[in-house]
């Protein structure tokens, strides 16, 4: 199969123009006759009820056009980097650079994060989007303990996010409990849901795995927009209480923190005060994490990720590792979610989507499963170009959905990705009857 | 019992539709060991296409129904499958022998590139038709009023179910084509060395599959009057149970599990709560990965280490 196919790369690119326009012509036509109806012609329904439509030949010739030209230059590109797949010898001094790099990026960025508020004290925009990208860092790391550390593919994590927010949201507004009571709660009661969702599918691996876990997220999702008594359905829980510094309140009243440090009242400082929350709830997933996997636990889910076979013959009990990464993963979507609440003031069903599912799966997957700090960037660069492309709606998503195609493609590791287990053999080992011999085992 | 009887009908109708989408999951998981995730787009895709056929037809002043429905099947077949062939091309051949995950993700970021390019290009609003196949008849009439109603919508979604379901029955154990597919679903690197050609195998099996859902898709069209670019994703899990509940890799599996969720999801509807049906479908998807992994039909899976 291998040497098939490197044969037919090495005939392509003796092939040269001829090929790739014959190539080109051939995707042309697959795209005209694909796009002939659905872009081609447009349907609406009428002012008095029935469909019309009208054609739209120039929007279809130019996608055509696009796709010829697009596949000339893949192609072209496709010559030039050599058959996908292919090992990539990197200069040693650039794997240095890039060490060095990888060493210094997680603290400088740190730092940027931590003066972030001092920085763009005055641009409420940024502040927001910081909140935002922080919120699916945490996400993101709570997730790669499930699928990241753990290798289990988890397509419902939202349901946890939903549970963690619909806890704070209920218990706060129903008995008026405090954020920092209702915190510890909400994670508390997401890792319950994760152990009973990760009861029943422990024999299943893989694929399986994955839609079982989706079909959870989605029963979640129906449960809450159907049981109107209890979550308000598809009008959502409104008028969640805003935190407070331990007891404090932040806002504009006579023992708010403002007047008791005497000084003005502003409107940031509650944005400031939402920024630091998140990033110390996300640095708390972070370090928690990188404990664990220190610990027999955070060993026992990197080899069940590896393989469950050899981890089972091992001894490592697959009940107990798989149920604590779900356990843990759904505490942290918990906790981001009442964050997500009380930042919010309002959540509703609408915020709990298969999308929100696959956007943090995504992140994760993108930034290296398994890697901490390519979760962060990935969640960095996600985030940021989705606000970028804010004003196009619709063709967001559409690219979100490419751009998973071709990395998947391109870096199926993910753009930073590493996941070398972190324990190892540094010096190969002989062992051998003669050493047993003389009492070295 | 006219109630029940009725409710029969109804659901037999739904779980053909969910059966024929579910032919392509089966096929796909049997022979490359994925679930195709965009596979339910593909469905909503087949509709839309279905839909923008019949337009065409009307408007050039077709009146014979017959005719009509015969070249909407057609069109939306052929453009359709190739859909279906693009997708394998573009999304899942450069990672078959990539590592275990990467397929599904691909899939997954295929289905948002289907759903999100049918709302860009054809609007995100609920494309209704008048329905086209009138009539029908009344079984039986009940004491209260009630009569059991077949209408000949109904009885066309079934009886293109059984035809295609017995073609393809037949392609795939009769002709060399279904004789490849079942080799490469036992052994991809052993058939390959035997002078079958995988690749064009595979192409082939999402071919057909897709094709199967664009029927599916303009059934449910014909059926419920309405396509939107939404209705791949929750029709698609669908088909998936019904796929798993009747052992996947089983073409009548596949059928049987289709006309199982149909079932239950109407009577679920009738007896119980409208607003629950898709947790009852879903639910059944997790009790039977529990308890029943290989389904209905299907045969148990051999770990080899």
């Amino acid at each position: 199969m291998t040497a098939l196919s490197t044969e037919t790369t090495h005939v392509s690119r003796t092939a040269g123009v001829h090929f790739i326009l014959k190539k080109a012509f051939l995707s042309a036509c697959t795209a005209l006759v694909l796009f002939s109806l659905m872009i081609g012609i447009r349907t609406e329904a009428g002012p008095d009820g029935p469909l019309t439509y009208w054609t739209r030949f120039g929007e279809l010739a130019s996608m055509v056009g696009l796709v010829f030209g697009g596949s000339i230059i893949v192609e072209l590109i496709r010559q030039w980097i050599g058959p996908i797949g292919a090992e990539k010898l990197v200069p040693t001094s650039v794997k240095n650079g890039m060490s060095l790099l990888g060493r210094y990026l997680g603290p400088a960025l740190l730092v940027f994060t931590l003066l972030v508020p001092v920085i763009f004290y005055n641009q409420r925009y940024i502040l927001d989007l910081a909140i935002l990208v922080l919120t699916y860092v945490m996400l993101g790391w709570g997730l790669n303990v499930v699928v990241g550390l753990a290798g289990l593919l988890d397509l419902g994590y939202v349901a946890f996010y939903a549970v963690g927010a619909y806890s704070y949201a209920l218990l706060a507004t129903n008995f008026g409990w405090s954020f920092w009571v209702c915190l510890p709660l909400a994670g508390v009661l997401a890792a319950m849901w994760g152990v009973m969702l990760g009861f029943p599918v422990l024999r299943l691996r893989g694929d399986y795995l994955a839609i079982v876990t989706l079909a959870f997220g989605e029963i979640i999702r129906l449960v809450i927009l159907n049981w109107q008594e209890l979550t308000g359905g598809p009008n959502g829980v409104s008028g969640i209480p805003r935190p407070s510094l331990f007891g404090i309140p932040l806002d504009n009243s006579d023992d708010g923190l403002a007047a008791l440090l005497h000084i003005e009242y502003s409107a940031t400082h509650r944005i400031v005060f939402l920024f630091y929350l998140i990033l110390a709830l996300a640095l708390l997933t972070n370090w928690v994490t990188i404990r664990l996997r220190r610990l027999p636990i955070g060993r026992a889910w990197e080899a069940l990720r590896e393989d469950e076979v050899a981890c089972r013959a091992l001894g490592i009990n697959t009940t107990t590792t798989k149920l604590t990464a779900f356990a843990t993963g759904a505490m942290f979507g918990g906790f981001a979610g009442a964050f997500f609440a009380t930042r919010q003031g309002f959540i509703s069903p609408e915020s709990f989507t298969f999308q929100e599912s696959a956007l943090v799966l995504a992140i994760v997957v993108l930034g290296g499963m398994g890697s901490q700090l390519g979760v962060a960037l990935a969640a960095l660069t996600m985030i940021g170009g989705f606000e970028l492309f804010r004003s196009l709606e619709g063709y967001r998503m559409l690219v979100f959905g490419m751009a998973m195609v071709l990395i998947m493609i391109w870096r199926p590791r993910g753009i930073i990705g590493h996941r070398a287990p972190t324990v190892f053999l540094t010096k190969a080992q002989a062992i051998s009857s003669d050493l047993v011999k003389e009492g070295h085992g | 019992m006219d109630y029940f009887a009725q409710q029969l009908i109804n659901g037999l109708v739904l779980g053909s539709i969910y059966g024929l989408i579910a032919i392509g999951y089966t096929m796909v998981y049997g022979i490359v060991g994925m679930i195709n995730f965009a596979h339910g787009d593909v469905f909503m895709i087949g509709g839309f296409i279905a839909l923008i056929t019949f337009l065409i037809l009307i408007s050039l002043g077709l009146t014979a129904i017959p005719v009509i429905l015969l070249v909407v099947l057609l069109v939306s077949m052929a453009i359709t499958a190739l859909y279906g062939w693009t997708i394998e091309r573009i999304a899942y051949r450069p990672l078959r022998h990539s590592f275990r995950l990467a397929p599904m993700l691909s899939a997954i970021g295929m289905s948002f590139v289907l759903t999100n390019y049918s709302q860009v290009s054809q609007g995100a609003r609920v494309k209704p038709v008048p329905p086209i196949i009138t009539g029908g008849y009344t079984l039986h009439e009940g004491a209260e009023g009630f009569a059991v109603q077949l209408s000949n919508m109904q009885i066309v979604v079934v009886i293109t179910t059984i035809v295609l379901l017995a073609i393809f029955t037949w392609l795939v154990s009769r002709t060399r084509l279904g004789r490849d597919m079942r080799a490469c679903e036992q052994d991809q690197t052993m058939a390959s060395l035997l002078g079958v050609d995988v690749d064009r195998t595979i192409s082939m099996t999402f071919v057909i599959g897709a094709a199967l859902a664009s029927v599916a898709g303009m059934m449910y069209l014909l059926y419920y009057g309405q396509v939107d670019f939404n209705m791949g994703f929750v029709a698609g899990i669908k088909a998936f149970t019904a796929a798993v509940l009747g052992g996947i890799g089983s073409l009548p599996g596949a059928v049987l599990g289709g006309l199982a969720i149909g079932l239950i999801e109407t009577f679920w509807s009738a007896y119980f709560s409208v607003e629950y049906k898709d947790v009852a479908a879903f639910s059944i998807l997790i009790i039977v990965l529990i308890f029943m992994p290989t389904g209905l039909l299907g045969r148990p899976e051999v770990e080899k280490v």
